[in-house]
């Protein structure tokens, strides 16, 4: 797993709600709550070595509107982005209904997208992608991992290869340093699930 | 003492015009006269308390209360906690006091809400007793109980961010058999705060120029979803409980100053836009959600 050089974190969003704020509170609601978890989701990702995958558990989460979501899903994703000391990767598992809505629309507000993990062994891209951008990342996803050279077939033209290298810029896939092979961040999580 | 007579309902549809009686009251202390009320709903309630907030910040008293003369709504609004919530607010003599231990009917009591535990307890509140409201009386799915929690949580949290002052939530399930034919859920949440002008003024009223008031100000947040903070995940929760509301079919208006705007579906007649109220400090936020189909 040379080509995959990403330290695993695992975080149960539940649990640390509970350790951060109060083990009075057992929702993810208002926005000093989502920053305070966020916070602490961070401070977990600053022991994690320069590259690292995340996977962020929100199963046992009853309850998450909107102001946390935004806390604690698109405000990590976007502090990531800017964090050029650290390549951060994330999935988001347990994505249920109740919750789905309310991730897509902070996710689209700030122009971000995420890997979500909506159903058992189902993963979806949730956020703000074009079309290219979702049949290619659907290609990576169903593949698992591909390799440098099946892509010319894989992908129809042009646009859905500009798409890619936009996949592997906003951190949707994982591309190994020395292979260019490229992983679907579902089948990199496996080992976490 | 400025006599204030609460007409024989107060709910949704009578309140602004109480709001704007008590907007414009005199110097002196007040008298709520409530002896004649026979139904109140949530909007009624809590209308209630911002009034008499007013009413003390503005004569520098303590407002009296006089009873319903009614048992029925004394008992209902005892059962709503109203009585608790009104010993902060008026000089009160001979209040029933609520019954503890048995199971209650009541959705949501009124509840105060000035700070983030506020929301929270709401949320735990309604997350263990509405669900079995909203699938039983208004035939929503069973996960219906999740935006049910988020939209009050988001719209409590207004408060909390954006009042600078404290407030007051409710919400209780009734059969409207003759208005509607089916149960609604009414939902209502109220501050005596600085209201939208203000909160969004410093913010975005250079480009209203002199177009900026109270009608300019709830469009620019509850269509535009424009906010005083220049982050821009933030103003979303108004314009999510908008879209939650129209997903049910709901009405949601809010009232701040002299102005009230409203999403309102077909069944409901209220104007989406009412200016030339009087001006009422905070903001007054009323919601309704009706069943899927009728009983």
């Amino acid at each position: 797993m040379t080509d995959v050089p990403l330290d695993p974190v695992s975080i149960d969003v539940s649990r640390l709600l509970q350790r951060t704020v109060t083990s009075l509170y057992s929702h993810l609601v208002t926005r000093p709550t989502g920053r305070a978890v966020r916070m602490a989701i961070e401070a977990q990702l600053q022991v994690a070595g320069s590259c690292s995958l995340s996977l962020i558990d929100l199963t046992e989460v009853a309850i998450l509107d909107f102001s946390c979501a935004d806390e604690v899903v698109a405000k990590l994703l976007d502090d990531a982005r800017a964090n050029l000391a650290h390549e951060a990767f994330f999935v988001l598992r347990g994505v249920r209904e109740p919750h789905r809505d309310q991730i897509q629309v902070v996710l689209e507000r700030r122009s971000l997208a995420a890997v979500a993990e909506t159903a058992p062994a189902t993963f979806e891209l949730l956020g703000a992608c074009d079309e290219p951008e979702r049949r290619a990342w659907g290609m990576v996803e169903e593949k698992g991992l591909v390799v440098d050279g099946e892509l010319p077939t894989l992908l129809s033209g042009s646009e859905e290869l500009a798409a890619l290298e936009r996949l592997v810029e906003r951190r949707l896939v994982f591309r190994g340093p020395g292979s260019n092979r490229v992983h679907a961040l579902s089948r990199l999580v496996e080992r976490l699930l | 003492m400025n006599v204030i007579a609460i007409p024989g309902s107060l709910d949704h549809q009578t309140v602004d015009a109480f709001l704007d009686e008590v907007a414009v009251l005199e110097e002196g202390r007040s008298l709520f006269d409530v002896r004649h009320l026979r139904w109140v709903d949530p909007n009624g309630m809590v209308a209630l308390l911002v009034a008499g907030t007013v009413a003390a910040r503005r004569q520098g008293a303590v407002p009296r209360l006089e009873l319903p003369e009614s048992s029925d709504v004394l008992g209902y609004l005892s059962r709503m906690g109203f009585f608790e919530a009104a010993q902060e607010v008026f000089g009160l003599e001979g209040a029933p006091r609520r019954r503890g231990g048995g199971p209650s009917d009541v959705l949501l009591e009124i509840t105060s809400i000035a700070a983030n535990a506020d929301v929270h307890e709401v949320v735990e509140r309604v997350q263990s007793r509405a669900g079995a409201i909203l699938s039983s009386k208004l035939g929503y799915p069973a996960t219906s109980v999740v935006q049910f929690a988020v939209i009050l949580s988001e719209v409590c949290q207004n408060i909390v961010e954006h009042a600078d002052s404290a407030g007051w939530v409710a919400a209780q399930a009734y059969n409207w058999a003759k208005r509607l034919g089916r149960y609604v859920v009414v939902i209502s949440v109220m501050d005596v705060g600085q209201g939208f002008r203000r909160s969004l003024g410093d913010e975005h009223s250079a480009r209203y120029a002199d177009r900026w008031g109270d009608a300019t100000a709830l469009e620019a947040a509850f269509l535009h979803g424009l906010t005083r903070f220049a982050d821009s995940g933030r103003g979303q929760g108004i314009q999510q409980i908008r879209r939650q509301v129209q997903r049910w079919n709901g009405a949601i208006t809010i009232r701040s100053g002299t102005a009230r705007i409203g999403q309102v579906p077909d069944w409901d007649d209220t104007l989406p836009l009412a200016d030339a109220l009087q001006p009422f400090p905070g903001a007054q936020i009323s919601i309704i959600l009706p069943a899927r189909s009728g009983p």
